[in-house]
């Protein structure tokens, strides 16, 4: 990806401390129900990692609270040592550098393949710019770019809308990439792929670890298997278990509500 | 910046839309001014207001549709922002009457009847033309911006933002139906004498207003369709469409929704604005919830999200309404809802929809809805 420089926003996040995500005793409740019940959850910089848990362990809401949709009712979430994220809207987190794949596939339907990257990629997108300003070039060869690691060089002027749905993935995953975050949160990628599509996301999402920082929410555990060092386990709003998928696999805890089921 | 322009059309588009124009402000004018009145081709007089008037519905259309088609953001009070540019007109075309009026008084007609005797301040200013100018530019879109800004910021969406502006624009009829509240109540403002000096009875003053609301029309035009095909014209679709995924990319929406919905309105006040001199008249009937819901239809005939079908369907409502006015008035309404619903259930593209089958480039420019 080459990224442009001076984005200013990206180089304020703060991860001297190596941590570039700080979710602490977050509690959501919705109508006496605690979706979120004081978690607690720290994500490394540049780490890849996935988060498991029964349907209603807080998994969306998790994604939701970090991306600004829902606010905590406690709790803080720090991106780096510096941004609060409670004090900041959706669009602010997502200028600070957290991108988002939602469960369901979400792109503009009515937009060619190319122009929904143009709309995702990093730029600036005050309204002036958008009136006035074109694509340039460096702009153009990041596109073009994502365009061939999401395999639709063929498809880019094809509206999103006719899309099969495995691409759609990959083109949602595609404008996660041109959008450049330093994190990425994703919801269940694999759902309704095949499983080759399924080892080509695994392999991208591996490869995109480092530069960025990733979180999955998946239910496939073969696809957990293939990808992660470090697996979350989320139960009742709260951290059941944490740690490399051996060791989670084998927590009494967990085997007893999830696996063991 | 010039090329950008350029590209706007095809060679073909650009043929078309100046050809229009030099039809509206060249041809026109020579027909009715060269040719004997026996001539089939000669353009009577009394054509040019009503023209005028259909040009300047036109372009209420294209203010329409930028917000609606394009943004997603149904208005349906849109006759508010109308009304704004036409009473501001209106207050300076009452003004300029002077001592002519019924009671050659220096205060306008009907401030006489209610035997005020001096100008509301807000009156003040309205002697001159610049002025009132200033305020056609500015006031319809600043309402908008101050009502846009609290309605978007609440996330206020689809069919709640619709009756608000009903409400809105409902509230509005009633404080301009008051006499006290200084615009002439029902009867609003009329008898306008001159403009600028010149007669609005004069055939030539007609002609000339006629010219340039076709020439207004005409920028309006490429300056919209400039917005819908620059960037930010496919982050508003985008905001139509999934407004929460354009706010997860970074996007403030608040503000694109603002900007365009004010400038709808700056377009709303201008027509009415050049509205009011042409058919001389200007009240707040105006402001009927009916008058805005019939815009609205205007461009749904026409064809949402494409600009030039909005153009086409105020054209052809406008153009059945009058030959219906005269035919059969009492059936206007009940032909308007008919044509409404047939459109939706066979035509949801509207009327631009039956070229787009015959030109198959754009046979998928339907909208994919969930």
């Amino acid at each position: 990806m080459t990224s442009e420089k001076n984005q200013a926003e990206e180089s304020s996040v703060d991860t001297r401390h190596g941590c570039i995500l700080y979710v602490e005793n977050v509690t959501v409740s919705f109508d006496g129900f605690k979706a979120l019940d004081g978690l607690n959850l720290y994500i490394d910089d540049g780490e890849l990692r996935c988060i498991i848990g029964p349907n209603g362990a807080g998994k969306t809401t998790m994604m939701d609270v970090i991306t600004g949709k829902t606010r905590p009712d406690e709790g803080t979430i720090f991106f780096g040592q510096s941004l609060d994220l409670t004090m900041m809207t959706e669009y602010e987190i997502a200028h600070a550098g957290i991108g988002r794949k939602f469960q369901k596939p979400t792109v503009f339907k009515n937009h060619t393949v190319y122009e929904n990257l143009e709309l995702a990629l990093h730029a600036d997108k005050d309204i002036w710019t958008s009136l006035l300003k074109r694509l340039n070039a460096d702009q153009k060869e990041t596109i073009e770019g994502a365009l061939e690691t999401v395999g639709l060089v063929e498809q880019k002027n094809i509206r999103a809308g006719l899309l099969a749905h495995g691409q759609t993935q990959w083109l949602e995953i595609g404008m996660l990439l041109v959008q450049d975050p330093r994190l990425l949160l994703i919801d269940e990628p694999v759902a309704g792929m095949t499983h080759q599509e399924t080892e080509q996301t695994a392999e991208l999402l591996s490869s995109l670890a480092g530069k960025h920082s990733v979180v999955v929410v998946e239910h496939e555990m073969d696809f957990i298997r293939s990808i992660a060092n470090r697996v979350t386990v989320l139960h009742e709003g709260r951290v059941l278990a944490e740690g490399t998928m051996e060791d989670v696999q084998n927590d009494p805890k967990v085997v007893e509500v999830y696996l063991g089921s | 910046m010039i090329k950008q322009i350029a590209a706007l059309h095809s060679f073909r588009g650009w043929l078309f839309t100046f050809g229009l124009l030099f039809a509206a402000i060249i041809l026109f004018p020579v027909l009715n001014i060269f040719l004997p009145e026996e001539s089939f081709f000669h353009i009577p007089d009394y054509m040019f207001p009503l023209l005028g008037k259909y040009l300047c519905y036109a372009m209420v259309a294209l203010a329409v549709d930028l917000i609606w088609g394009y943004a997603g953001i149904l208005s349906l009070g849109h006759g508010v922002f109308f009304s704004m540019g036409g009473y501001a007109m209106g207050m300076y075309l009452m003004r300029s009457i002077g001592k002519e009026g019924v009671y050659k008084s220096d205060l306008p007609d009907f401030m006489v009847f209610l035997d005020w005797k001096e100008l509301p301040w807000y009156w003040y200013g309205f002697d001159y033309f610049s002025f009132a100018l200033l305020i056609v530019f500015l006031l319809p879109g600043l309402f908008a911006f101050v009502f846009g800004y609290f309605a978007f910021r609440s996330r206020i969406k689809g069919v709640y933002f619709a009756i608000i502006t009903q409400a809105m624009t409902y509230a509005l009829m009633l404080l301009f139906f008051r006499n006290n509240t200084g615009f002439g109540g029902n009867n609003g403002l009329t008898d306008f004498k001159r403009i600028l000096g010149y007669s609005l009875q004069d055939p030539s003053t007609k002609m000339g207003l006629f010219v340039i609301t076709a020439l207004v029309l005409f920028l309006s035009y490429v300056i919209s369709r400039y917005i819908v095909k620059s960037k930010l014209g496919r982050v508003l679709t985008a905001i139509r469409d999934v407004e929460n995924r354009v706010m997860f990319s970074g996007y403030n929406t608040l503000h694109y929704k603002l900007f365009i919905w004010t400038f709808s309105a700056f377009l709303c006040g201008l027509a009415g604005a050049l509205y009011v001199p042409q058919v001389g008249i200007i009240n707040p009937s105006e402001m009927q919830p009916a008058n805005s819901i019939e815009m609205a239809i205007w461009v749904a005939v026409g064809g949402r999200g494409t600009l030039v079908g909005a153009l086409l369907g105020a054209g052809l409502v406008n153009v059945a309404k009058s030959w219906f006015t005269v035919a059969a008035p009492d059936y206007w309404l009940y032909f308007l809802g008919i044509l409404f619903i047939v459109v939706t259930l066979f035509l949801p593209k509207g009327f631009i929809g039956i070229f787009d089958r015959f030109t198959s480039k754009n046979k998928d420019r339907e909208v994919i809805n969930d």
